[in-house]
C-alpha cells in the first residue's frame, strides 16, 4: 500500500510540473517483448526530430508522451484512452503491431483526435474502415511485399513458394506479394504464430524446388527461419525474399551472414540520397550510436510531418479540420524523397528493392538495388470513401 | 520417402532440444515438488551468456563452457534466496513467485543487453551439411545436437543409477524426511540439483543460441513446450521425459509437415492450408489432453 | 477491533468508495478514472471467480482466461453479425446475430458455462500439477484456434465500434456503463459468498482439504469441483461479456497463459480464500501496473520481486492486511 501511495504522490508531483502550455503527443507503442525494439526505434526517431527543434516540432513546444503496450490491444486501448481523457492530447500516434492499432484506432478517431501510424497499417483501416482522422506516415502494410512480387516477376523466377504465420497480417502480406506476381504458387504454408523450429517447413520446401522463396516472418521468426534456411545450405540454391522487416539493421545483426544478399522491399533505406536523409541518418548515429532502421524512419518523419503542419496552423489545433488539411499536404523534406498522401491518407511514395550487404566494420545494412514502384497507390484506396 | 526421413530427423532433434530443457524441470519438480516457471528464464540466460562469450572470444565451446555455470549459479541463487522458502507452500504459490520471476529476468536481459536479438552462429566445425543417405542432406549442428541429447541422457542414467548422490536424490525423491534423517544434507542437495536442472537449461539454452533468435521471452515458448513434455511424460521421471520429448517433438513436426498436404486431399486449399494450420498449433495440446484424460498421471509416473 | 466489525466496516468502506468513485472523478474533471475502475471491475469479477477454484475448492486452473476470451469472443461475434446484418447460423435453424446485452450477456455466460462444463469433466481426472497444466492445454488450444480463425480477424481480433444495448441504459455513457459493473460485481459477490457458506461450499472446501474422506462419506466429489469450476467459468465468462463491450474489442490476447497469471496474481495479491480480496487484488494489479509503467519503462523489473514478496511474505494478501486475522471464509 505504501508503495502505491508513494508512487502517486510521485505522480501528482509530475502532473502539477508539466502542466505549462506546451502541446501534448501520446506515443502508444511496443517497448517490451521480444518485440520491443521496434518502439525503440520509432520513439528515438521521433525523439531526434523534437530534439533537432529544441523541444519543438515547428517551432510549437511540445512534450511526447511515450507508453508501453506490452503488444497487448486492451492495453494499447487503456493508454490511449488516458492521453485522451486525462491528458487531453490530440494527436496519438507510435503503434507497432496491427492487432493493438485495431483496437485503438477505430475507438480513438471517432473522439476528435487525430491517429498518426509510425508503423501498423492494416487492409482495413487503409479501404472501407479509411477515416478522416486517421494517417498512415509509413505504408500500407501490403506495399512491402507487393514490391516484391513484382521484382521477382521480373527477376524472371517462374515458380515460388510462400511462408507466412497463420494469422490475418501472415494471409494480408502474401496477399500483397500475390497481386504482383505473376509466376505459378508452387507452396504456401502458414506456420505457427511464434514459431520457433522451421526445420520441417523448410524440409517441404526443399522438396518443392521452387525457383524463389519470399516469407513473411517478423520479428525473432524471421530470424530463425534465415538462421535455419541458411544451416540447410539452401540460400546458395534457391534465393529468398521478403519485405523489410526481417532485414531491418538491428534484425541483421542477430541474423548475421545468413542473411547476406538476400533482396528485401522497402520505402526507406539509409543510403538514399536527399538532403534530409543525410541528415538524419548522421545525427541518428551520432545520438544513438547506432544505424537508424526503416521503423526509425518513419518515428521521425511522423515528427516532422506534425511539425510541418503545426508550423502552418501556428500551434492552434482547436480547429483540428484545419490541422489535418496541413497535414494532407505533406508538407515537409521526407526522409524518403516523394511523398504524399492519397485520397485514404496513406504515402504515395517509391518503392524499392534493397539488398542485405557487410559494412566495413563487420556489420550488416542494406543498400539500394533498383526503384520499382514511383509513386505507388495502396491497393485499397479505391474503396475508401471519404 | 527420404522427405519422411528427414521429417523424422527434424522431429528426433526437436525432441531432444525439448528433452534438455525437460530433464532439468522434471528432477526438480519430482525431488522437490516444486513448480518452476522460470525454467525458461534459466534457458535465456544460457543462450544470452552463451551468445555473449562466443562472439567475444570467438570459440562456441568457451560459449557453452561459461553458459553452463552462468545458468547454475543463478539456479542456485535463486534457489537460496527465493525457492527455499517456498518447498512447504502450495503449488499456487511456486506458480506465481516464478511468475514473478520471469517478468524480472526478462526486464533484466533488456536492460542488461538492450532490447536488440543477439547474434550466435554455427561454429565453422560444425557448418554445413552431411549426407546420411543418398540425397538426404542434414545440418551438421543439427545432428551434434541430437549427439549431446542422448550423452545428456546417458550421462543422468549414470549419475541417477551408479552414483552416490543419485541414490540420495532417487532416495530423497521417495521420501524426503527419511533421507534427512539419515544425515544426508538435504538443503545442500536440492541446491545441487536445482543448479544441475538450470545448467541444462542452459545447455539447451546455448545449443539453441545457433539455431533461434536470441531474445529476452525466449524462455517462455520453450517453457510452455517443456511442461507439455514432462507432464505427458509423467512429472519427475527421466524415463518419461526422453519419452514425453520425443512425442512431443515428432508430433509437432509430423503435424506441421504432412497435415496441409493431408487436408489438400480433403479440402478446397485455401480451408485446407488454414484448417492444417490451425490443427498443427493445436496438435501438441490436444495429444496432451489425450493423454492426460487417458492416463491422469502421464506415461511413466515416477511414484506408481 | 472486533475482526467481523473490521471486516464489514473494511468492506462498506470500499463499497462506498467505488459507489461515489465516479461522481468524485467527473467532478475533478478526471473521467479517465471511470474507464479505468470499470476495467478494475470487471477484472475483479474474474478474480473473484478464480478465487472460487484457487482458494475454496483447490483446484490450480492456469488456464481461466480462455473462458473471459469465450465470453468476450460471444459478445464480439454476435456483434459482428448484427452489424453486418448476416446470419449467425442458417443451418439447422436460423440464429441472427444481436447487439441486444439482454441476450448477448447472459448467452455469453451460458457458452462459457458450457465450455467449462466438457474442460472440467476432463480436466478433473487430473490432480495437482496434472491439472495445472490440462487447463493450461485446453486453453493453448482455444487460443490458437481464435488466432488462425479468420473470419472474425484472427489475431487482429474484432473491433465492436460500439456497446451493447440495454433497455433504458445507455451503456456507451461511461458513468453508466461503470454503475453497470460496479451493480453486477456486488451481485456476484453477494452470490459467492453465500455459496461458499452454503452446505454445497463447506463439501468444495472439504474437497480441497481431503477428498478421499468427502468421497467416503458418500459425496459424490467429482460432481461437486465439476459444479464449481462450471460457475467459476461462467463468472468468469460474464467478466468476458463485458470487457468486451469496456475496450469495445476483443482478441485472442485475452485467452493468453499469461492473462490467467495475471488473475491468479490478482487473487494472491488480493488474498487467497476471501472472496472480496480478489477485488482489492484487481485494483492493486491494474494501478500498479498502470503507474509503474508511467514511472519506468522497466516496471516490470519491479514488479516481479514485489509478486514474489508477496507470496513469501503476505500470505493473506491485501485483505489480511486490511482485515487481519486468518483465513476467512466469507
Amino acid at each position: 500500500m505504501k508503495k502505491i501511495g508513494l508512487t502517486l504522490l510521485l505522480l501528482f508531483t509530475i502532473v502539477q510540473l508539466s502542466t505549462a502550455a506546451t502541446l501534448k503527443i501520446g506515443m502508444v507503442t511496443t517497448l517490451s517483448t521480444k518485440a520491443g525494439y521496434l518502439g525503440e526505434d520509432i520513439r528515438d526517431g521521433f525523439a531526434l526530430a523534437i530534439e533537432q527543434g529544441a523541444g519543438t516540432l515547428g517551432g510549437i513546444p511540445v512534450e511526447l508522451m511515450v507508453e508501453d503496450d506490452g503488444r497487448k490491444p486492451e492495453k494499447g486501448k487503456q493508454i490511449a484512452e488516458r492521453f485522451i481523457k486525462k491528458e487531453k492530447a490530440h494527436i496519438l500516434t507510435g503503434i507497432v503491431f496491427s492487432n493493438v492499432a485495431m483496437a485503438v484506432v477505430p475507438k480513438v478517431v471517432r473522439q476528435n483526435v487525430v491517429y498518426l501510424s509510425t508503423n501498423a497499417a492494416p487492409s482495413k483501416l487503409a479501404g472501407k474502415g479509411c477515416n478522416p482522422n486517421y494517417f498512415s506516415v509509413s505504408y500500407q502494410n501490403d506495399n512491402l511485399d507487393e514490391v516484391v512480387g513484382q521484382y521477382v516477376t521480373e527477376a524472371g523466377h517462374k515458380t515460388a513458394y510462400l511462408i507466412a504465420p497463420n494469422y490475418p497480417a501472415g494471409k494480408d502480406h502474401l496477399a500483397g506479394f500475390k497481386r504482383f506476381y505473376t509466376g505459378k504458387i508452387v507452396g504456401e504454408v502458414y506456420t505457427k504464430l511464434g514459431q520457433s523450429d522451421y526445420a520441417a517447413e523448410i524440409a517441404a520446401l526443399r522438396a518443392a524446388k521452387p525457383e524463389a522463396v519470399f516469407f513473411f516472418l517478423p520479428g525473432g521468426m524471421g530470424i530463425n527461419f534465415l538462421k535455419q534456411y541458411a544451416q540447410a545450405g539452401l540460400s546458395k540454391e534457391i534465393p529468398v525474399y521478403g519485405p523489410a522487416f526481417s532485414f531491418d539493421e538491428r534484425i541483421l545483426k542477430a541474423v548475421g551472414p545468413a542473411a547476406l544478399g538476400v533482396k528485401n522491399g522497402s520505402q526507406w533505406t539509409h543510403d538514399l540520397d536527399n538532403a534530409a536523409n543525410v541528415e538524419f541518418v548522421k545525427a541518428y548515429q551520432e545520438k544513438y550510436g547506432r544505424m537508424p532502421t526503416l521503423y526509425a524512419a518513419q518515428g521521425y518523419d511522423t515528427a516532422r510531418l506534425i511539425g510541418s503542419a503545426l508550423k502552418a496552423v501556428k500551434g492552434n489545433i482547436e480547429d483540428l479540420d484545419a490541422f489535418k488539411a496541413e497535414l494532407k499536404k505533406a508538407d515537409f523534406a521526407s526522409v524518403r524523397g516523394n511523398f504524399s498522401f492519397g485520397v485514404n491518407q496513406h504515402p504515395v511514395q517509391d518503392v524499392y528493392i534493397r539488398e542485405v550487404i557487410e559494412t566495413e566494420n563487420g556489420g550488416y545494412t542494406n543498400k539500394t538495388v533498383k526503384k520499382v514502384f514511383s509513386n505507388h497507390i495502396d491497393a485499397y484506396a479505391a474503396e475508401c470513401k471519404m | 520417402m527420404l522427405l519422411v526421413v528427414e521429417q523424422l530427423l527434424n522431429g528426433l532433434q526437436f525432441g531432444i532440444t525439448l528433452f534438455l530443457m525437460s530433464a532439468g524441470l522434471t528432477l526438480v519438480f519430482g525431488i522437490m515438488q516444486v513448480i518452476n516457471l522460470a525454467h525458461g528464464s534459466f534457458y535465456m540466460i544460457g543462450a544470452y551468456v552463451g551468445a555473449t562469450v562466443t562472439v567475444y572470444t570467438g570459440s562456441f565451446l568457451l560459449g557453452i563452457a561459461a553458459a553452463l555455470p552462468a545458468s547454475a549459479v543463478c539456479g542456485m541463487v535463486v534457489e537460496i534466496i527465493v525457492l527455499r522458502k517456498l518447498y512447504n507452500r502450495e503449488h499456487l504459490d511456486q506458480v506465481l513467485a516464478t511468475f514473478g520471476l520471469i517478468m524480472f529476468f526478462n526486464e533484466l536481459t533488456r536492460i542488461i543487453w538492450g532490447r536488440q536479438p543477439l547474434f550466435m552462429d554455427v561454429p565453422p566445425w560444425l557448418s554445413g551439411n552431411i549426407e546420411l543417405l543418398p540425397g538426404l542432406f542434414y545440418p551438421t549442428y543439427r545432428l551434434a545436437v541430437i549427439g549431446v541429447g542422448i550423452l545428456v541422457a546417458l550421462v543422468l542414467w549414470l549419475i541417477f543409477s551408479r552414483t552416490r548422490i543419485g541414490m540420495q536424490i532417487r532416495a530423497g525423491a521417495s521420501n524426503r524426511d527419511m533421507i534427512g534423517a539419515l544425515g544426508v544434507n538435504i538443503k545442500l542437495l536440492y541446491t545441487l540439483v536445482f543448479g544441475m536442472g538450470t545448467a541444462l537449461a542452459g545447455l539447451a539454452g546455448v545449443m539453441a543460441g545457433p539455431i533461434l533468435a536470441v531474445e529476452s521471452g525466449m524462455g517462455e515458448s520453450i517453457l510452455i513446450l517443456t511442461f507439455v513434455v514432462i507432464v505427458i511424460g509423467g512429472i519427475g521421471s527421466i524415463r518419461g521425459a526422453v519419452a514425453g520429448a520425443l512425442l512431443v517433438g515428432l508430433v509437432d513436426t509430423m503435424g506441421r509437415a504432412f497435415l496441409p498436404a493431408l487436408f489438400r486431399f480433403l479440402f478446397d486449399s485455401a480451408t485446407a492450408d488454414s484448417a492444417a494450420a490451425s490443427l498443427s498449433s493445436m496438435a501438441i495440446y490436444i495429444l496432451m489432453a489425450a493423454i492426460l484424460v487417458w492416463k491422469p498421471k502421464g506415461l511413466f509416473p515416477a511414484h506408481s | 477491533m472486533n475482526p467481523l466489525f473490521r471486516k464489514y466496516v473494511c468492506i462498506a468502506a470500499v463499497a462506498l468508495l467505488l459507489a461515489i468513485l465516479p461522481i468524485a472523478a467527473s467532478m475533478l474533471g478526471q473521467e479517465y478514472y471511470i474507464s479505468l475502475f470499470s476495467r478494475i471491475l470487471i477484472y475483479a469479477i474474474a478474480a473473484v471467480s478464480l478465487d472460487l477454484l484457487l482458494g475454496f475448492s483447490g483446484m490450480i486452473s492456469l488456464g481461466h482466461a480462455a473462458f473471459v476470451g469465450i465470453g468476450s469472443y460471444v459478445v464480439g461475434i454476435f456483434f459482428y453479425h448484427s452489424a453486418e446484418m448476416e446470419p449467425l447460423l442458417t443451418h439447422p435453424f436460423t440464429v441472427q446475430g444481436s447487439e441486444n446485452g439482454l441476450i448477448v450477456i447472459p448467452l455469453a455466460v451460458l457458452v462459457s458455462a458450457i465450455f467449462a462444463l466438457v474442460i472440467g469433466a476432463l480436466s478433473l481426472r487430473t490432480k495437482g500439477m496434472h491439472f495445472i497444466m490440462i487447463t493450461l492445454a485446453f486453453a493453448q488450444m482455444i487460443y490458437y484456434f481464435f488466432v488462425s480463425l479468420e473470419k472474425y480477424g484472427g489475431d487482429d481480433g474484432l473491433s465492436l465500434y460500439a456497446r451493447s444495448t440495454l433497455p433504458g441504459l445507455d451503456l456507451g455513457n461511461d458513468l453508466q456503463f461503470y454503475y453497470l459493473c460496479l451493480l453486477l460485481l456486488s451481485l456476484f459477490l453477494l452470490f459467492t459468498t453465500r455459496l461458499v457458506a452454503s452446505p454445497f461450499g463447506i463439501v468444495i472446501r472439504g474437497c480441497s482439504n481431503n477428498e478421499r474422506r468427502i468421497n467416503a462419506l458418500g459425496i459424490n466429489a467429482y460432481g461437486y469441483k465439476l459444479a464449481c469450476f462450471v460457475i467459476a467459468g461462467a463468472g468468469a465468462g460474464l467478466a468476458g461479456a463485458l470487457l468486451a463491450n469496456q475496450t469495445e474489442y476483443v482478441s485472442p490476447g485475452l485467452m493468453h497463459w499469461t492473462l490467467s497469471g495475471e488473475l491468479m496474481v490478482m487473487v494472491l495479491l488480493g488474498g487467497l480464500g476471501t472472496l472480496f480480496g480478489p477485488v482489492l487484488g484487481a485494483a492493486a494489479f491494474l494501478l500498479l501496473e498502470e503507474f509503474l509503467a508511467m514511472y519506468t519503462e522497466h516496471w516490470m523489473l519491479y514488479l516481479g520481486p514485489f509478486l514474489i514478496l508477496v507470496v513469501i511474505f503476505a500470505k493473506r494478501g491485501l485483505y489480511g492486511v486490511l482485515v487481519g486475522g486468518g483465513k476467512d471464509h466469507g
